[in-house]
C-alpha cells in the first residue's frame, strides 16, 4: 500500500472537473481549497467500477472547508466548517 | 463549479421544506434491497458505485417521477441487462407475467 500523498493539516484543492460517470464529489465542493482533517481508509475508485473492479484502490481523506468559502451569503461564524470525504485522485496540494 | 452531474447532484441548491414524516418500507422495497445485496454478493455487479451510476444516468423526468427504490430497481435492471445476466426479452416477459398475475388477483 502506497504512503498517503497528503498529511493532516495540509492545504489541498479539490479538482474542478466532471467525468461523465458516477463520482463521489458533490458539485459545490469542486475547485474548493480545504485542509486535510484526517487520513481515512482505502476504497475502490468509484469511476472504475463500471464493468470493472475499482482497482487500484484509492486513499480517502476527510477535507475541512470553511463554510464562508462555500456559500456567498453565509451568515454564520467564520470558524464554521464543512467536512467532506474525498478520494486522493481528486486532490492536489494548494498554497 | 461545473454544471451539476446529473439530477441527483442537488447539494447547495435552494430546495423546499424537508418532509420529515416517517414512512414504512413496503415489501417490494425490501425485495429490491435484497436483490441488490444478492447481486453484489454473487459478483453480478461490482459495487454500489455501479448502481449509483445507473441512478445518476436517469433522465431528470424519470429521476423526479420515481421513488428511491424505484430508481434502484431501474438501475439494477439496466445493469443486469447490460452485463448480459438477463436479456431484455426475459425481463420484459417476466414483467408481463407478473402484471397478468396481479391483474388476475385484483
Amino acid at each position: 500500500m502506497n504512503a498517503p500523498l497528503f498529511d493532516v493539516g495540509q492545504r489541498v484543492r479539490i479538482h474542478d472537473r466532471t467525468p461523465p460517470v458516477h463520482h463521489r464529489v458533490p458539485n459545490y465542493v469542486k475547485g474548493q481549497v480545504g485542509t486535510v482533517e484526517r487520513v481515512c481508509g482505502m476504497h475502490g475508485e468509484p469511476e472504475k467500477f463500471i464493468r470493472g473492479d475499482g482497482n487500484p484502490r484509492q486513499r480517502i481523506y476527510r477535507i475541512k472547508i470553511q463554510q464562508e468559502n462555500l456559500w456567498q451569503e453565509y451568515q454564520g461564524s467564520a470558524r464554521d466548517c464543512l467536512e467532506v470525504e474525498i478520494f486522493e485522485h481528486w486532490l492536489e496540494a494548494a498554497k | 463549479m461545473n454544471e451539476p452531474w446529473g439530477p441527483h447532484d442537488l447539494g447547495g441548491q435552494k430546495g423546499g421544506p424537508v418532509d420529515l414524516a416517517e414512512h414504512d418500507t413496503a415489501y417490494w422495497e425490501w425485495q429490491i434491497d435484497a436483490m441488490i445485496r444478492l447481486s453484489l454478493k454473487k459478483g453480478l455487479i461490482s459495487d454500489f458505485a455501479e448502481l449509483r451510476d445507473g441512478v445518476e444516468q436517469l433522465t431528470q423526468d424519470d429521476y423526479d417521477r420515481c421513488s428511491y427504490y424505484e430508481r434502484w430497481a431501474k438501475s439494477l435492471a439496466h445493469t443486469l441487462v447490460s452485463r448480459g445476466v438477463v436479456s431484455d426479452e426475459q425481463l420484459t416477459k417476466q414483467i408481463e407475467s407478473v402484471r397478468r398475475r396481479q391483474e388476475a388477483g385484483a
